[in-house]
């Protein structure tokens, strides 16, 4: 261990030092900081690996047979073994998954501007658009691939469906939440409807949109899904939930799990985008995303 | 000099004006007021005497129940677009925005291209002293800067008239000090008219020329102080006799309107 010097000690004790422990004080929240920002990345893959290893152990050390619970490993094997297939199950998910939230954004978004500028269709057509999101859509979805013969676009229904709801009520919100004296200096420059939409209430609703297009997003997926699973017929344009459903069928356990990990990583790329979207938009004036700076 | 207010007739007249609410609530009852061109008019009182009722009946915001109001020079009813200017309490500014594009509104939504307004939109922000932060962002600013953009935006149309609706009350002394002092400063340098509402006596001793004094329950007019004291004042003037002496007229008035609305209350 190493000795203070007695300069040094009477340094670190003279009390007219108080600059030297202000910067230690500092010095020690900059290394709290810098953990943190290692953390926040370092941290989340740790406790991924761990759980893959000790699922690895769990199977080894049972010696659980992979038509039961396949190892991690088994599972990634299977995941490059069938990849061609696979990947055609996952371009066919994510077809659906980007065109439902695409008619999702279109949809609820223009679809809650219109009742903005129309109170008329608002109070008409509110109570359907409330309808459709109460009922569950594997209620919904039977019928859905009755009537609608091509089952690409019963899917895009049933997937539009659930994501579109959250868009349509986060814009309402957002172009209701309009600062009052705004509005009034507004009306006092006489700007005309066209001009308050586009000037006040569009970028006032932008950050209530873009929560509600995170949320959509997932829901896309999971509209996706559950559709593909109601709809159940395979052949050509089977997407990965009748993946997962006819592997189940003939128990081939390995690729049920690479098909849900696909899924699974899909949310997180949805997820991911979206956020980043937002703080595209965002960064530059809106709180949500501004750093404080302790 | 533009702070004197000119001998012909007033460009704004507020006649036996008049708003009820609901049918019951009695919130401005026959208001007189001529603002002549230059003027720089407070409205004193406490809350509820009707001070942001006139001013939102002024800006057209509301029609009155009683009375008229006429813009001499054109005999119409109401004004806005470019003729007006409005700060309001909170600075409300497009966070969304940058400082130049907040001043830029009144001539967006007049359709003039920024392009071409450049030299307006530079010269305010030299008039209001935030030359070099026409790119920041609203919350980049601080409360009394955000304050000199909305003031800004009021000015940089020269309108006939800028209402100012208790634009100070929410900052620290020290910066409704100082922007006291440079509000006058913009003011003799825009050459516009003011009308602007406070419960702050000393404030309205300092800048006006008139301050209306206003009671409430009914909101109405109470007195009328001149304050005939030159311009430019600086900060001198808040230490002068003049000063306290206006400050105590005033002071009194208020105190005699309260009085009299908690008398006839109880």
């Amino acid at each position: 261990m190493a000795v203070i010097s007695s300069d040094e000690r009477t340094r670190h004790l003279s009390p007219s030092d108080d600059a030297h422990v202000v910067d230690l004080e500092e010095r020690a929240l900059a290394r709290r900081q810098r953990l943190d920002k290692l953390g926040t990345w370092l941290l989340p893959l740790i406790m991924i690996a761990l759980g893959l290893i000790i699922w690895d152990v769990i199977v080894k050390v049972n010696e659980i047979p992979h038509y039961i619970l396949p190892g991690p490993g088994r599972v990634w094997a299977t995941l490059t073994a069938d990849w061609r297939l696979m990947l055609d199950a996952l371009s066919i998910t994510l077809a659906i998954t980007g065109m439902a939230l695409l008619a999702a954004v279109i949809g609820g978004a223009g679809l809650a501007i219109l009742f903005k500028l129309l109170r008329v269709i608002e109070m008409s057509l509110y109570p359907y658009a409330v309808i459709l999101q109460v009922t569950p859509i594997v209620a919904i979805a039977p019928l859905i691939f009755i009537y609608v013969e091509e089952r690409l676009i019963g899917l895009l229904i049933c997937a539009w469906l659930v994501a579109f709801f959250p868009v349509l009520s986060n814009t309402t919100l957002g172009l209701n939440s309009v600062d009052h004296n705004l509005r009034d200096l507004f009306k006092i420059y006489r700007a005309s409807r066209w001009q308050r939409l586009i000037h006040l209430e569009l970028p006032s609703a932008l950050p209530y949109f873009l929560g509600g297009l995170r949320i959509a997003g997932g829901l896309a997926l999971i509209g996706a899904v559950v559709a593909e699973y109601v709809a159940g017929t395979g052949g050509i344009g089977s997407g990965l939930a009748f993946t997962i459903l006819e592997a189940g069928y003939r128990l081939n356990i390995p690729r049920m799990f690479a098909a849900l990990i696909l899924i699974a990583a899909t949310g997180i790329v949805i997820y991911a985008l979206s956020s980043f979207v937002s703080w595209l938009l965002l960064h530059k004036w809106h709180e949500s995303a501004v750093k404080r700076e302790q | 000099m533009p702070n004197i207010p000119s001998a012909v007739g007033p460009i704004l007249s507020l006649r036996n004006v008049g708003k009820v609410f609901g049918g019951t609530v009695t919130a401005l009852d026959d208001m007189s007021l001529d603002v002549h061109d230059g003027d720089f008019v407070s409205l004193l009182g406490p809350s509820g005497c009707g001070k942001s009722t006139a001013l939102r009946l002024i800006a057209g915001l509301m029609r009155p129940t009683a009375g008229r109001i006429v813009w001499s020079d054109t005999g119409r009813t109401s004004t806005g677009g470019q003729d007006l200017g409005v700060v309001f309490q909170e600075p409300t500014l497009m966070p969304w925005a940058t400082v130049e594009d907040n001043i830029w509104l009144p001539m967006r939504l007049a359709k003039i291209s920024k392009s071409a307004v450049r030299k307006e939109i530079d010269e305010i922000l030299d008039v209001v002293g935030l030359s070099g932060f026409e790119n920041a962002y609203p919350r980049e600013l601080s409360g009394g800067m955000k304050m000199r953009v909305s003031i800004a935006r009021a000015m940089v149309t020269h309108p006939k008239l800028i209402l100012m609706d208790e634009p100070f009350a929410a900052l620290d002394e020290i910066t409704r000090f100082k922007l006291n002092n440079d509000l006058l400063e913009m003011k003799a340098r825009i050459g516009c008219t003011v009308i602007f509402v406070t419960h702050s006596v000393f404030e309205s001793v300092f800048l006006s020329n008139r301050v209306v004094v206003m009671a409430a329950r009914p909101g109405r007019v109470v007195q009328e102080l001149h304050i005939d004291e030159p311009y430019p004042r600086r900060e001198e003037f808040r230490t002068s006799p003049e000063y306290a002496a206006h400050c105590r007229a005033a002071s009194d008035a208020l105190h005699a309107a309260i009085m009299n609305t908690s008398a006839e209350a109880a």
